[in-house]
């Protein structure tokens, strides 16, 4: 498809950093409801470096691309640094996204962010202002995401349950 | 790479035949069907050679009941806003369902705005219209009643016989867009008391850019665009000849080999359908198990999305498309897939295999093949997966 450009293509076949991290430091999800998409992020600290970044997304093309992305560049950075990271350096990164995915590189740099914030919390670190602004708004976005994801668990026990599994 | 098309109801290639067909009206006889000469006239021997064609299709009484028009969006626009201007006497009220074409629920949003009341019928989570629900929305102010012959996404069939029997009784007209239907399976306008019927002939491996509206004779509409009152003073403008005669050589083509091929799709749809049930966990079958067009296999996967599937597909040769947002030009999900009861995420994670005349033994095994695995590898990457499935 010539919808996306060959580095969105690249990522997509061959994501960078997917997966967990069980022991990690800090932990962060985020979705769009409008598109229906999610991305988790953990993270590894050491000092105040991201020592290690993993994510697992549920989305288009363009989310799992960008979400790859965002752990290529936050990985080795100095938290500071690594939440100086923009939208535009995530789809500068992949070589440009079409117009109406570029909410998919929101969805990653929220992602990093909230595991930042995270790691944060479990620390008992001073907040940034900044950090904690962008934390109330993609929280907002994500309890959202999470009462339509319950019924979406719901719903499908119930279609497994029924023998006749044709939706 | 080995090539698979599955997306034969976004596009169909244009059949030999009826490409030939056409030929000799694109060169040769070139003539305008409204001119007296004989080039003129032979070029209306063959325009109404093929509304004859079409007319056999559906099972239309007189030819003349064949409206051709550039396509079935027109089609649809004719009879609705047509039937609309022309009611204004009667009434306001227009019934049609929660999960027409496109184009059909944008015409009666228009019309919504412009005044008329429009009442849309659920479905069933198979996408079956609730006959009584559309009993009951018809009322003395009813100037229409419209509902689709078989929704393309999900191939369900409507109950069309029972609903044209409710209009009958009603004394209101049925509208039937049957696009998708057409040339698929028999349609007969008489005994399914249908006084409008949408066609469009890439449908039917016709040339792009045609389609038809019949008219039962009595039915009155106003004609959307003024001009030289060609196609009974219905469609203006002069005939694409070439499109019209191919057309017909498609009708004429879909008539004699309905039977074998929707046999024959229907095998492949059915290996296809229970292939993908058996090998992949958490997958569905959306739409109506038995009552559904031949070439249609519509899959739900859970917690993976449609737009990284059908990339993925596209990676192996195979090309299919996605009830999801993430591929269209909006964000939303189907309203198709919505209005079955589907929540977003899970529309989000639909695909529609198509079939066509082009699709072998060998191209539903190979996707069979190849599917199975792009699914565990989204599924592997989607934070949504539950951990049983992925051991």
């Amino acid at each position: 498809m010539s919808l996306y450009s060959q580095k969105v293509m690249e990522h997509f076949r061959n994501p960078r950093n997917m997966g967990e991290i069980p022991d990690a430091d800090g932990v962060g999800t985020v979705g769009n409801p409008l598109c229906g998409d999610m991305m988790t992020v953990y993270i590894k600290v050491k000092g105040d470096v991201i020592e290690d970044v993993k994510f697992k997304t549920f989305g288009c093309g363009a989310a799992i691309a960008t979400s790859s992305m965002i752990t290529e560049l936050a990985k080795g950075k100095a938290i500071q640094e690594a939440l100086r990271l923009t939208r535009k350096d995530v789809v500068e990164g992949l070589g440009g996204l079409p117009p109406i995915k570029l909410h998919c590189s929101v969805l990653a740099v929220d992602g990093l962010s909230e595991a930042v914030y995270e790691y944060y919390k479990r620390r008992n670190l001073p907040i940034p202002k900044e950090l904690e602004e962008r934390h109330e708004r993609t929280r907002r976005e994500f309890e959202h995401i999470e009462r339509r994801y319950e019924e979406f668990l719901r719903l499908e026990k119930e279609l497994m349950g029924t023998p006749e599994q044709d939706g | 790479m080995r090539r698979v098309y599955m997306d034969y109801q976004a596009a169909r290639p244009v059949d030999d035949r009826v490409l030939k067909s056409m030929e000799p009206y694109a060169t040769g006889f070139f003539g305008n069907p409204s001119s007296l000469h004989m080039l003129g006239q032979e070029a209306r021997e063959a325009v109404e050679d093929s509304r004859l064609k079409v007319a056999r299709l559906i099972g239309a009484a007189k030819p003349q009941e064949i409206i051709f028009t550039s396509g079935g969006t027109e089609s649809n626009n004719l009879a609705l806003k047509g039937v609309a201007a022309r009611s204004l006497e009667k009434g306001n009220q227009i019934v049609t369902t929660a999960i027409e074409h496109i184009s059909m629920i944008n015409i009666s949003k228009y019309l919504e705005k412009q005044g008329f009341q429009v009442s849309r019928i659920p479905v069933d989570h198979h996408g079956t219209v609730d006959v009584e629900k559309l009993r009951g929305a018809i009322n003395e102010k009813t100037i229409l009643v419209s509902v689709m012959y078989a929704n393309g996404e999900i191939g369900t069939l409507e109950p069309i016989r029972e609903i044209g029997e409710v209009c009958e009784e009603k004394g209101v007209p049925l509208h039937v867009d049957a696009v998708a239907a057409a040339g698929q399976v028999p349609i007969d306008v008489l005994k399914e008391n249908i006084d409008l019927l949408s066609l469009s002939s890439n449908d039917m491996y016709g040339p792009k850019g045609v389609g038809a509206l019949y008219v039962a004779e009595g039915v009155r509409l106003m004609p959307l665009l003024q001009g030289g009152g060609q196609e009974r003073g219905l469609r203006s403008g002069s005939e694409n000849v070439p499109g019209i005669v191919g057309m017909g050589k498609a009708a004429e083509l879909a008539q004699a080999e309905m039977a074998d091929e929707a046999e024959r799709l229907t095998r492949l749809r059915d290996r296809l359908i229970k292939g993908v049930l058996e090998t992949v966990p958490s997958s569905f079958l959306n739409g109506h198990p038995v009552l559904r067009l031949p070439n249609n296999a519509n899959l739900r996967f859970s917690y993976v999305e449609g737009e990284s599937l059908l990339l993925s597909l596209d990676m192996e040769g195979i090309a299919a498309s996605s009830g999801s947002a993430c591929t269209s030009k909006t964000l939303e999900p189907s309203h198709v897939l919505t209005a079955i009861g589907l929540l977003h995420e899970q529309a989000h994670g639909s695909l529609l295999f198509s079939l066509g005349k082009g699709n072998t033994e060998d191209d539903v095994e190979y996707v069979l093949e190849v599917l199975p695995g792009i699914v565990r590898r989204l599924r592997t990457i989607s934070p949504l997966t539950p951990r049983e499935l992925l051991a």
